[in-house]
């Protein structure tokens, strides 16, 4: 019998304990499936959010630290430098990464740290129960904006990779997708690019995957996938910020 | 014998370092020594200051309030500290920068141009050097030698004329604490 | 041991921990630990280590938290509002059963307060101070030499334990120049084995099946059947360490004091100087000076209440805090008096020498 799907090694055994329609499962496989292909199972460390994917501790096979809320890039910055031969990975939400850790990414984009950043846009907080993110779209409604984001009292959604982009330090950022099978392939190749550069010490990496909520929602996934595509494109484009490691890529 | 000081000065003067020149000649003739700076914002003007201690005993409390001998470089030193002083204590101060007085007399004082030596030795910056042996001179609470010594090992190759600077006004210092 | 240097209590302990074997520093600057940072910013890369100034207190005391989660040595300092900030990082720490150490070189609070010498963070270091349910260690210096030797016994400590360790100093501590001195550098061999001791949970390079690992430092235990389990083993830990870890010093305690003195720290340091005079004026007093803070020495204080003592002074640098320790202590035996000096002020030990005195004008009515 040949094998022509299996589960990556540089997952756990456990299953997801993620909603029905979630794309944070697709992401883990991503990033585990390029740890595998590159030969990285070994030498990978990976520090987890605090959000649905809290418990990404438990279902990356290699050690893993669990991170204060917002503080995974400071965790991934003391882990790298205390094993400098190792390779570190932060996987983050919007909430996590763009409200209570904008500090903290930043910095450690800015120190240029050797580590990759995944992060989880899906414009929500999913584990409390809905709440308004730095990334939610205005108008849209959620547990703690009822009447809509009013971007006149609240600002407008923070985009992570264009702020990060202004900075010097950072080697790669790219903004991908995981609304289609297409989007998901291209956001393996982003994936694969950022977990190579890391291997190879470049500097730091970021690739954002603009996701969704369908619990959160109140979609189906299918109606989710088509209202991220309307509404979330144009705040978030599918693009290339950033690749130092091809010319003309900066 | 426990002998507790208060260097004091402007930021810049040197008090602090006056403080730790004889801090460590204490310790390295065996005694214990502790030197506690004020310490802030202070540090920038005013009276920036430092609490020396030299004791066969340990020392108990770093911090000084009656001091057996005050170094005033300035006018504010002598009006903060001088009431302070222990009775048969000592004050010595810089009659450059402290046109007034100190009104007691169960006190010995000297009262010296300090600047105005430094400057002529070469620099205002020995005028620290100038107050340590002043204070060696009247009181032997360490050795010249110590402090040569101790000047010697970082300054030697460093900068060999500064050394001679500053072992002038040391010397120059003595000679005021001996015969005022 | 080395020659003596005359060395600030922030390059001292900075020293010694290198010499300890810290190789990861992370902070950020505040008064009056600054020197701290300064002298680690040059030091460490010369013992080929990390220094690295971080963005916040926030941020530095997570770097610890990821470093001492690959088991390495690893530590940061602060200054009482920092250390405030540095709160959140600390439980997770405590939760996650990481060893590192964190120095406090307190000043007056609250809020800003000001940069002066005080011992107001004794309740914070003591009992919590983060959320939740757990201990640090807590170790009190009293002298340059002590808060240098500390380091060491700090980094051991939390290796030990797996739990982190305070040093709760002081601006005065961390500011004073006294003599010291220093242990030799950990060998090349001892580094090895430092490296080594934690690769049974920490994270660290791995290999394929049989021997991968899949460690995880965490502090989460969603189960409250799994939370609770852990907690309850965080507690017995810490009974073990009620039980091996006290230390105090006792100062011209003898059998027939009448009064006793319990301070530690700066607050100690000052105390002896007025005991020695009293001792010389006839006063029979001894001071008993908690070396940890915590675990407390609750026994040495109730073992020298012999029957001779009349009253207890505690003297801190607060409102009175460690107090409340004593009393329960004492247990309501003889009273217990204060003597408080708050916003960064140090008493005299003319001060103290004047309390002693009124409280034995009342001894005598």
């Amino acid at each position: 019998m040949q094998v022509i799907a299996q589960r990556p090694k540089s997952l756990t055994d456990l299953n997801f304990t993620y909603c029905p329609g979630c794309t944070h499962g697709i992401s883990h496989r991503l990033i585990a499936e390029a740890v595998d292909e590159l030969g990285m199972r070994n030498i990978m460390m990976g520090v987890a959010p605090v959000g649905c994917s809290v418990f990404a501790y438990k279902f990356f096979n290699f050690d893993m630290a669990e991170a204060a809320h917002g503080r995974a890039p400071a965790v991934a910055t003391g882990m790298k430098r205390a094993r400098p031969n190792m390779h570190v990975f932060t996987y983050q939400g919007d909430g996590d990464l763009a409200a209570i850790g904008t500090s903290e990414i930043i910095h450690a984009a800015n120190r240029g740290e050797k580590i990759s950043v995944f992060f989880v846009n899906n414009a929500i907080y999913g584990m409390t129960g809905g709440q308004m993110a730095p990334t939610t779209l205005p108008g849209m409604k959620t547990s703690t904006s009822p009447y809509g984001r009013d971007e006149k009292d609240i600002g407008y959604p923070i985009t992570a990779c264009e702020l990060l982009n202004t900075l010097r330090a950072p080697y790669y950022i790219e903004r991908v997708s995981l609304l289609s099978p297409q989007d998901i392939l291209k956001a393996k190749k982003a994936v694969l690019k950022a977990m190579t550069y890391n291997k190879e010490n470049r500097g730091f990496t970021f690739v954002e995957f603009v996701s969704t909520c369908p619990t959160n929602w109140g979609m189906t996934p299918l109606d989710a996938q088509k209202w991220a595509k309307e509404n979330m494109y144009p705040f978030f484009p599918v693009k290339l910020f950033r690749d130092k490691g091809v010319e003309g890529g900066e | 014998m426990k002998t507790e000081l208060i260097c004091s000065g402007f930021g810049g003067q040197g008090a602090l370092t006056i403080g730790k020149f004889l801090a460590k000649a204490g310790m390295q003739e065996g005694q214990n020594v502790s030197w506690l700076p004020s310490y802030g914002p202070e540090m920038r003007g005013g009276t920036a200051n430092v609490s020396t201690v030299i004791s066969d005993k340990p020392i108990a409390s770093p911090l000084v309030t009656h001091p057996d001998i005050l170094v005033a470089l300035n006018q504010p030193s002598v009006d903060k500290f001088g009431p302070e002083i222990k009775p048969g204590g000592l004050m010595i101060a810089n009659t450059d920068m402290c046109p007034h007085k100190l009104e007691r007399d169960d006190i010995d004082v000297i009262y010296a141009p300090m600047s105005t030596i430094a400057k002529e030795i070469g620099s205002l910056m020995v005028l620290n050097m100038v107050a340590i042996g002043v204070v060696i001179g009247r009181t032997g609470l360490v050795k010249y030698e110590t402090i040569e010594a101790d000047l010697s090992t970082f300054l030697k190759k460093k900068n060999p004329d500064l050394l001679e600077g500053n072992l002038k006004a040391i010397k120059k210092g003595i000679e005021i604490g001996k015969n005022n | 041991m080395g020659e003596k240097v005359l060395m600030k209590g922030n390059e001292a302990v900075a020293e010694a921990a290198i010499r300890a074997g810290c190789r990861h520093y992370f902070a950020y600057p505040i008064t009056p630990q600054s020197e701290l940072i300064e002298y680690m910013s040059r030091m460490m890369p010369k013992a080929g280590g990390t220094f690295l100034q971080a963005e916040s207190e926030l941020a530095a005391v997570n770097m610890v938290y990821g470093a001492a989660g690959c088991g390495k040595r690893a530590m940061t300092s602060s200054s009482s509002p920092g250390i405030s900030l540095k709160m959140e990082g600390i439980s997770y720490m405590a939760g996650a059963e990481l060893p590192a150490v964190v120095v406090n070189v307190q000043r007056g609070g609250p809020g800003l307060g000001d940069i002066q010498p005080s011992q107001g963070d004794y309740f914070q270091a003591t009992k919590g101070g983060g959320h939740g349910d757990y201990k640090l260690i807590v170790l009190a210096p009293n002298s340059v030499q002590e808060f240098a030797d500390m380091a060491d016994l700090a980094f051991e400590l939390a290796d030990k334990y797996r739990n982190p360790v305070m040093i709760l100093s002081d601006g005065l501590l961390g500011q004073m120049m006294e003599p010291v001195e220093f242990k030799p550098h950990k060998t090349e061999k001892e580094m090895e084995q430092l490296d080594k001791q934690h690769f049974d949970w920490c994270m660290h390079h791995n290999q394929d099946e049989p021997n991968h690992h899949h460690h995880e430092v965490n502090s989460l235990e969603i189960d409250p059947k799994v939370l609770e389990k852990h907690v309850i083993k965080l507690g017995e830990k810490y009974e073990k360490i009620k039980a091996n870890e006290v230390r105090y010093e006792e100062y011209k305690v003898t059998d027939d004091c009448e009064y006793l003195i319990v301070a530690f720290g700066t607050a100690a340091r000052i105390a002896k100087s007025a005991i020695d005079e009293l001792n010389e004026e006839g006063v029979k007093i001894g001071l008993i000076r908690p070396i940890t803070v915590w675990p407390y020495p609750y026994e040495a204080i109730a073992k020298a209440l012999t029957p001779s003592v009349k009253k207890i002074l505690v003297t801190e640098l607060n409102l009175g805090q460690m107090i409340e320790d004593v009393k329960l202590a004492v247990e309501g035996k003889v009273p217990v008096e204060f003597l408080g000096k708050v916003g960064g002020i140090l008493f005299t030990p003319q001060e103290i020498k004047d309390k002693i005195k009124g409280m034995q004008g009342e001894t005598c009515k």
